[in-house]
């Protein structure tokens, strides 16, 4: 009929509607049906929506809405057929065109710029549907090119009806944060409108708009205290008091004069009210704003008490909140409900026992660490997977708080890693390595008991099969080469770093294996090839790392405690007798060799250093074996030159670098650091090239080869592999499905306390425990046995902290707080003016007002004595003051339209404040 | 201020979204997934608050099941958790008396209707209206206005088109 895919008549008169394509969608099943049945209307809409007839286009614009809202289909195409609605004089198409806008622009679309004077014409329509239909949508999507041209249509507004001056109120904050200038022309009315007590809505969205503004800068309004004082001790709205809480919550941290006055009216409310909602926000505000007060504190955390006993697990849920912000300067309501805390940690409700654990956190001090960690770890054999996980998490977080502020006993802390990566389900495997090694670097009197707990882990061949642990035997493996000179048996551990089942690990981690064998092996043959230069000798030419960076005064004892437990660790040259020398470099060899051909070249590079030095150590040992006399020359022999040399070069320790370290390295001379790189493009693009053809022609070359050295690897280690495999993929069931494995034999320890999960009698069983455990340990009291001295933790001269960003606030809040204060100190000249010289004024006001409190200070002091805390006395005061103040705001009115005098208005903030 | 304001059915289908700052549509469709996910593995019967990090650290989600449906208010610190279950309570209760015993269906096929509902109740973010009796009535004057005879100026013109071509 019509070509191009125009609109038809017929497409009008059988026009599907909303409803025939919702139906449409739910009788296409999901998927490929449905969506080629959207795209099908989608082709429909596309047609109609061209339609001359505004009952088709908004009946397409419909269905499009409908669709890019549910559906997520573009329709950014069709913004003009929206626009073009909204001027319909049908109510309806208008209203469609409106929502469709609302939906669907964003800032960006030029198509907007159509959209203004429709907004205008509808923003003063005597219809005030039509009217809300303008602000809603420019509620969402307004610019700064509509604030500013729409302002004197909204500050018209802000003085109609009520039906829409609540929405223009609500709307002016979209308004403001677009158009920082609106403020000037707005405030007053919006100010104005705090008084509307006729209307609670109005003063809800007059309250609500100021609440947000103050959260961004709340110093700005703090000259309206007065008002929001009034409505704080009058209303009875409790979405209003609410709002108002939340504002006084703001001004009373900058002010604590204010705070003073403020906080019995809000008691009062927390005595009175039955809203929860209400008796919770008043809880809030005095924990995070109101905390000096004690007795309101003492009052709120009452209250929490009644939330935390209560059914509701909403209620109980919000009590823990609270705890929790009362807890960094009221510790003592925390210990006070411990017992509610602890038995939260074993709710049904996931936030429940989230928060209570934030709780329990809070508690920890260095004193009582070790028993709450007990607790948890106990705690988190028995929860579900996520939680014991989020368990382990903050542990980990809270103890390593300041480069271990808390731990005194490393030794503890060390076995508690090595406890927790036992731990069934532990997937906090990363940030237990980098703790292990951590520490390992930091603390120096800590290595020795690292190295047992490393081996521990190390010589379990159970562990291999969770990879969620392999980062943490990647730095077991690293500590117990690092420091293998504190080990009781070193051939034991490299026994354990050699055994079949390290197949399992990935190949990264494989490579931190071998490097840390090759340690060993150096160090062995160090210690059997010149006993006399033990490790002590050599300890003691060398030299620390950085100039200017020193461990510590310990540093002579530390070297004296060193040789002790070398000495008494392994009896010296008995352990290293030849025989076990050889035994090892067989071991080594024999396992190592099928390595050398990997196809990794971490592990092949890795695998040729440590044989390279076995093979030149065997040859030379074994000829030497029979000629027992000839012992003594061992010191000439090729490999001790070589083992010597080694050993210097690995017994230098590392140490922690700064994060600053780069920064101090100064710039050679003749480097170039900021020198234009534009040239680099035209180089760059040839090598991109080259880097995509050579993959292209790369990969199906490389891909067979892969396969076979898969297929190599698995004829190599036929006999290993496959029951190894099977295990590991037994070990992953069981690591998902654990509950349903009986406690195998391996992690017997971690597992026999494992109950079945949802055993209610056995939870309230260790419920009861854990109150009692918690009991006893939660006390905040010295340890009796705590005597031990702390050992030195390594830390940098400067913070190692990354550096903390200064938070700016929005360009925006300032200009938008700058107009506030020109406008509430009635600064005439600057209404006016233009942007930037009035921002400077803004700024210059500022100034100004940190005056006016100086003053108001004084006669603060003055006039102490005069209401000598008679609280009738006061709140008659209270009345006439408030009386006072509408006076002065009257006259604050007059004085803006004409001149102006800052002297009255600096006496009107102040008074109050008294 | 208020973030979102979604209803969700248990198949994670989306009934009604209305974001209150611009979002693309595909990072609406995101949190709405992201959201029924974290709503799917929570139990029955407990708390429905939720620590939601979609709009930075301090937003909170407040949800509440209705038979089929979730309704999920996304908000910062600046409302009030149990204030804002309250609205949603009153934001039910109005489809409530517009439909006559909302179920899921209403929803679905009354896609304007429920969003001039919300609209009475949340503009930009803040909360306009607490009383669902004057939503009530607002709603029956716009019902009335779209109604209004003189918007069916349609056929003149759609003739006009047909004949001009």
């Amino acid at each position: 009929m019509s070509g191009g895919g125009g609109p038809s008549l017929m497409d009008s008169l059988f026009q599907r509607t909303l409803d025939d394509l919702i139906k449409g969608i739910r009788l296409h099943l999901p998927g490929a049906a449905q969506s080629s049945f959207i795209s099908k209307s989608l082709d429909e809409i596309r047609r109609e929506i061209k339609s001359t007839d505004s009952q088709t286009k908004a009946t397409a614009l419909q269905k499009l809405t409908y669709l890019h809202s549910l559906h997520g289909i573009d329709m950014s195409w069709a913004a003009f057929h929206a626009v073009e609605l909204t001027s319909s004089p049908s109510f309806l198409h208008k209203k469609t065109g409106y929502l469709a806008a609302s939906l669907s622009f964003r800032p960006s679309m030029d198509v907007l710029l159509l959209l203004t004077n429709q907004l205008r014409k509808d923003l003063s329509s005597t219809n005030q549907h039509e009217v809300s239909l303008a602000l809603e949508c420019l509620s969402v999507i307004c610019t700064p090119d509509f604030a500013r041209d729409l302002t004197p249509d909204i500050f018209t507004l802000l003085s109609g009806k009520n039906f829409i001056r609540k929405k223009a109120i609500a709307c002016l904050l979209m308004v403001f944060s677009q158009y920082p200038d609106a403020v000037r022309v707005c405030f007053k009315r919006l100010v104005d409108n705090l008084e509307s007590a006729d209307n609670a809505q109005t003063l809800a969205a007059t309250v609500g708009v100021f609440c947000e503004l103050a959260s961004k800068e709340p110093r700005s309004y703090l000259p309206l205290a007065p008002e929001f004082y009034r409505i704080l001790v009058d209303s009875r709205n409790n979405w209003v008091l609410i709002k108002v809480l939340k504002i006084f919550a703001h001004l009373a941290k900058l002010e604590p004069r204010l705070a003073k006055k403020v906080v019995e009216p809000i008691c009062d409310h927390m005595k009175r009210s039955e809203a929860k909602s209400l008796v919770f926000e008043c809880v809030r505000a005095i924990v995070s704003s109101f905390y000096e007060f004690e007795f309101a504190v003492k009052l709120a955390v009452a209250k929490i008490r009644e939330f935390l006993l209560d059914s509701d697990l909403n209620l109980r849920y919000l009590g823990l909140q609270g705890l929790l912000l009362v807890a960094p300067n009221h510790l003592w309501a925390v210990l006070e409900n411990k017992e509610v805390v602890i038995k939260s940690l074993s709710d049904v409700d996931r936030n429940i026992k989230l928060e209570a654990l934030r709780l329990v956190m809070s508690m920890v001090s260095d004193d009582n660490v070790v028993e709450i960690c007990r607790v948890l770890i106990g705690y988190a054999l028995k929860s579900d997977p996520e939680f014991c996980n989020e368990i382990l998490r903050s542990m980990l977080s809270t103890c390593s708080r300041n480069v271990y502020e808390i731990v005194i006993d490393f030794d503890w802390y060390v076995s508690l890693l090595a406890e927790m990566a036992r731990i069934p389900h532990c997937q906090n495997g990363e940030e237990i390595e980098f703790q292990l090694i951590d520490i390992g670097m930091r603390v120096k009197d800590v290595r020795p008991e690292l190295v047992r707990a490393g081996r521990d882990l190390l010589i379990d061949p159970a562990l291999l099969g969770n990879p969620f642990i392999h980062r943490i035997l990647s730095a077991a493996a690293w500590v117990s080469g690092e420091y293998v000179k504190f080990s009781r048996n070193p051939f034991e551990i490299m026994e354990a770093l050699l055994q079949p089942r390290t197949n399992l690990l990935p190949p990264s981690i494989r490579s931190v294996y071998i490097h840390s064998t090759f340690k060993v092996l150096s160090f062995c043959l160090h210690s059997f090839l010149l006993p006399g230069k033990g490790v002590n000798s050599s300890r003691s030419n060398f030299v620390d790392i950085e100039p200017g960076f020193t461990y510590s005064e310990s540093e002579q004892e530390f070297t004296e405690t060193d040789h002790a437990t070398s000495s008494s660790g392994f009896n010296k040259r008995d352990t290293f007798t030849q025989e076990a020398v050889v035994n090892m470099l067989t071991l080594v060899i024999t396992s190592l060799t099928p390595l050398a051909e990997s196809h990794d070249v971490e592990i092949q590079e890795r695998v040729r250093n440590v044989l390279g030095l076995a093979q030149l150590a065997q040859q030379e040992i074994s000829c030497n074996h029979d000629q027992k006399e000839k012992m003594v020359d061992k010191v000439d022999l090729k490999t001790s030159i070589i083992i010597r040399l080694i050993n210097d070069a690995l017994s230098e320790d590392f140490g922690p670098v700064s994060l600053s370290a780069q920064e101090r390295v100064p710039v050679p001379n003749g480097l170039v650091l900021e020198e234009n790189l534009s040239k680099l493009d035209s180089i760059c693009a040839d090598v991109q090239l080259s880097i995509s053809e050579s993959f292209s022609l790369v990969k199906p070359i490389l891909l067979p080869t892969d396969g076979d050295s898969v297929s190599n690897q698995q004829n190599e280690e036929d006999s290993e592999t496959s029951p190894a495999e099977s295990m590991s993929l037994l070990a992953e069931h069981r690591k998902r499905h654990g509950l349903f494995y009986l406690p195998s034999d391996h992690n017997k320890n971690a597992s026999s306390s494992f109950p079945p999960a949802n055993d209610p009698n056995q939870r309230d069983n260790d419920v009861e425990d854990l109150v009692k455990l918690t009991d006893e340990s939660l006390v905040l009291k010295r340890k009796p046995g705590s005597n031990r001295p702390r050992p030195v933790v390594v830390k940098l001269d400067e913070g190692e902290r990354l550096p903390i960003t200064v938070k700016k606030t929005d360009e925006n809040d300032d200009l938008i707080s700058g107009a506030v204060r020109d406008v509430l100190l009635g600064n005439e000249a600057s209404l006016h003016s233009s942007n930037p010289s009035g921002r400077r004024k803004g700024e210059s006001h500022s100034k100004d007002k940190v005056e006016n409190f100086e003053t108001g200070n004084s006669s603060k002091r003055r006039s102490k004595h005069r209401n000598h805390g008679k609280y009738v006395e006061d709140k008659e005061e209270n009345s006439e003051k408030s009386k006072k103040k509408s006076g002065g705001r009257h006259k604050a009115r007059r004085r803006a339209d004409g001149g102006i005098d800052v002297a009255v208005q600096k006496q009107v903030i102040p008074d109050f404040l008294l | 201020m208020i973030r979102a304001v979604i209803v969700i059915n248990d198949q994670g289908k989306p009934r009604l979204v209305k974001f209150y700052d611009y979002q693309p549509v595909e990072k609406q469709q995101e949190i709405i997934r992201n959201v029924y996910g974290v709503l799917c593995s929570r139990a029955e019967n407990v708390s429905n608050f939720v620590q939601d990090s979609t709009f930075g650290p301090d937003t909170r989600l407040v949800y509440k099941t209705f038979a089929t449906l979730f309704f999920i208010v996304i908000f910062d610190d600046s409302e009030n958790e149990l204030a804002i279950l309250d609205l949603m309570q009153v934001f039910v209760e109005t489809l409530d008396k517009c439909f006559g015993n909302v179920c899921e269906l209403d929803i679905v096929f009354n896609f304007n209707k429920v969003h001039t509902i919300l609209d009475e109740i949340i503009l930009g973010g803040q909360v306009v209206e607490m009383s669902s009796s004057e939503v009530v009535k607002a709603l029956d004057d716009i019902t009335r206005l779209q109604k209004n005879p003189n918007s069916i100026v349609r056929v003149p013109k759609s003739i006009s088109g047909w004949q001009g071509r």
